[in-house]
């Protein structure tokens, strides 16, 4: 056996209500999430990112399948007996506490003694910078102080597994950027596995060890940033995180032949009618005479600072965005309508799932 | 774009109405408390400015026992039926909307709909039948009845604080490692708190100045300041009865002013 998984899902199910309205929430949903690693549930709203959080605190109990804890199944014991915390989406401070009183909650029910509980409390108060605030009530405190209150309460405990639901959406960008590196460092200073949820996709790939990308209930693909950003499995990945661009081929080995008959080269050798994605920073401006280069027509241009997108249709009308480099001066002789020609990078064209 | 919704502030003559509606309201309680300064017996005249209404009230030895009924009365009536009505309020709020839902609301409310007097007279032949059959005689049936009918006052501020509580509160308790019990009595029931101490004091309120149903209840010797001032004006009516209305007025304002302090939504 490798190192252990903090948690573990095996085929979990999970539906709401019953009979023809009942919604499936999680559908066979298996994930192995390592000890000590920042893990990311990343998918859009209503995708079940919020369920299986749930599952894993033990708000919910799952239709089907299994939670494990470190090996051990967990799958029917009630939150309060799980080393597992949470910070949620809306802090769910209590109002009636005062900063320092709610982050030692945690230890209190635990039992802990007094003196372990002070220094304790002392201690978070000072790994979130909220030493100053420990007797104001949480009323009294702006958003992002509110949101490190909530982080210092669910860290209070030492768990095992610390949850977070889309802790980050309540802030401002500013405060949000602050924060998305503020939990890196909590994470590593503290060595508690994180799993993290977000829609988020940026948030999901600047801070993630890996990330799990879920939609309909369905995790699509496990993996890091870059695993997922560049061999993304089907569609949905590939189009969820980032852009990018999809051709239609008929695949023969490492060749595959477009619809408009041009030929590229694959990494990987298949066969058959086939989905192909390149990314639009793969997607190179060349000249027309250049060998494997596909005949284009420039048909927008849109300017982003340092990128400009550059929209092309190929010889049969298949449109192509490639991200090329703002030219320094003047337009470098792109503009709309004009003739061009497009090379995809070695290696970027990959072959997708539906 | 000032929006133009129906407003009844707007209507023609709103202000003189409302005005009105106040005089009716307050003109009476002031004649009332005017009066009890009043030295003459009868109300058509008016003698000198004087405090011995409050004196002779103080002295009598009826008005305090009866005093002092009432208030042991309230105060266990305030107590048992403030907590039923916050387990009633506990367990209509804490669950999904289920059937029968409406029917459990009319039930717990039901003083509130039906008559008095026949509440009264129900009571009075239950408990005349269970005096009869044991011999008991005690204030335990006052209390018993009270209660019953202060529970719709103590269930309505009970379960608005409840219903504008973020039930998030007690998930996030439960995931701190709090048992069901340490949730309630940590997180619940203090957040809960102002709602309980305002429903615990409209309960008293109202028990205080219960008549109808304490009067077909009560046995011999069992008055109440208000079914004692009942009896008093059969007899003779002496401003003494506007001196003892007025102090119970002032202890209803007092706790009325907190329950409105305590069930302001800003807090
Ligand atoms: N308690 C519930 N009752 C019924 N349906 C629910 C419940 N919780 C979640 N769902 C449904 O399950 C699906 C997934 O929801 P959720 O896990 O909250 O998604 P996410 O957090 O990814 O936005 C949604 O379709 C949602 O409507
Ligand atoms: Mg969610």
């Amino acid at each position: 056996m490798t190192a252990k998984n903090a948690i573990e899902a095996r085929n979990v199910v999970k539906a709401f209500g019953q009979g023809d309205t009942a919604v499936r929430a999680l559908d066979d949903v298996s994930v192995e999430i390592r000890q000590g690693e920042f893990f990311t549930l990343l998918g859009p709203s209503g995708c079940g990112k919020t369920t299986l959080l749930r599952l894993i605190a033990g708000f919910e109990m799952p239709t089907d399948g299994l939670i494990l804890l470190d090996g051990q199944d967990i799958t029917y014991l009630p939150p309060n007996k799980r080393p597992v915390n949470t910070v949620f989406q809306s802090y769910a401070l209590f109002p009636h506490l005062t900063v320092a009183q709610n982050i030692s909650f945690g230890l209190e029910m635990m039992g802990k003694p007094r003196a372990e509980i002070a220094a304790r409390t002392e201690k978070m108060l000072a790994l979130v910078k909220l030493e100053a605030m420990a007797g104001r009530k949480t009323s009294q405190l702006s958003g992002g102080q509110q949101q490190r209150v909530a982080l210092a309460r669910a860290l209070a405990p030492q768990p095992k597994v610390l949850l977070l639901d889309e802790p980050l959406s309540a802030l401002d960008l500013k405060l949000r950027q602050a924060m998305q590196i503020e939990l890196k460092r909590l994470q590593q200073e503290t060595g508690i596995t994180f799993v993290f949820v977000t829609h988020d996709q940026e948030e999901a790939l600047t801070m993630s060890d890996r990330i799990g990308v879920m939609s309909n209930g369905k995790l699509q693909q496990v993996g890091t940033a870059k695993e997922i950003y560049t061999t993304p499995k089907n569609r949905f990945v590939a189009s969820f995180i980032g852009e990018t661009n999809f051709l239609a081929a008929k695949a023969d080995g490492t060749k595959a032949r477009l619809a408009s008959g041009d030929v590229v080269d694959l990494a990987v050798p298949v066969s058959g009618d086939v989905t192909l994605t390149v990314r639009p920073e793969q997607v190179r401006l060349a000249s027309a005479n250049e060998p494997g280069a596909l005949p284009a027509t420039i048909t927008n241009l849109v300017y982003f600072g340092t990128d400009t997108h550059v929209h092309l249709a190929l010889s049969d009308g298949t449109e192509v965005t490639a991200r090329v480099q703002s030219p320094a001066t003047g337009d470098a002789g792109l503009e709309k309508g004009a003739k061009a020609a497009i090379r995809f990078a070695p290696g970027a064209v990959q072959v997708v799932g539906d | 774009m000032a929006e133009r919704r129906f407003s009844a502030t707007r209507l023609p003559g709103f202000a003189t109405i409302a005005m009105l509606a106040f005089l009716a309201l307050y003109i009476p309680i002031l004649t009332l408390v005017v009066y009890s300064f009043n030295s003459e017996v009868t109300m058509g005249n008016w003698g000198d400015l004087t405090l011995a209404w409050y004196g002779k009230a103080w002295a009598n030895a009826d008005v305090k026992d009866a005093t002092l009924r009432s208030l042991t009365i309230a105060g266990l009536a305030a107590v048992i039926s403030t907590t039923l009505a916050t387990m009633a309020a506990l367990g209509t709020t804490r669950r999904r909307a289920f059937k029968g839902q409406t029917f459990i609301y009319v039930m717990i409310n039901q003083p509130l709909m039906v008559p008095e007097i026949v509440t009264a007279v129900a009571l009075m032949i239950l408990f005349g039948l269970i005096k009869t059959v044991t011999g008991v005689h005690g204030l335990g049936y006052l209390v018993l009845a009270h209660s019953a009918f202060c529970i719709p006052f103590a269930y309505l501020p009970i379960r608005a604080r409840l219903e504008g509580m973020d039930l998030t509160l007690e998930t996030a308790a439960a995931d701190l490692y709090a048992s069901a019990w340490a949730t309630f009595r940590r997180v619940t029931l203090p957040i809960l708190m102002p709602g309980v101490i305002a429903g615990a004091m409209l309960a008293f309120v109202v028990s205080l100045d219960d008549v109808v149903i304490t009067e077909f209840v009560k046995s011999a010797g069992q008055d109440t300041l208000p079914t004692y001032m009942l009896g008093q004006m059969r007899r003779q009516l002496t401003p003494e009865i506007n001196a003892i209305s007025t102090g119970l007025l002032l202890v209803t304002v007092a706790m009325l002013t907190a329950f409105f302090l305590l069930t302001r939504k800003n807090d």
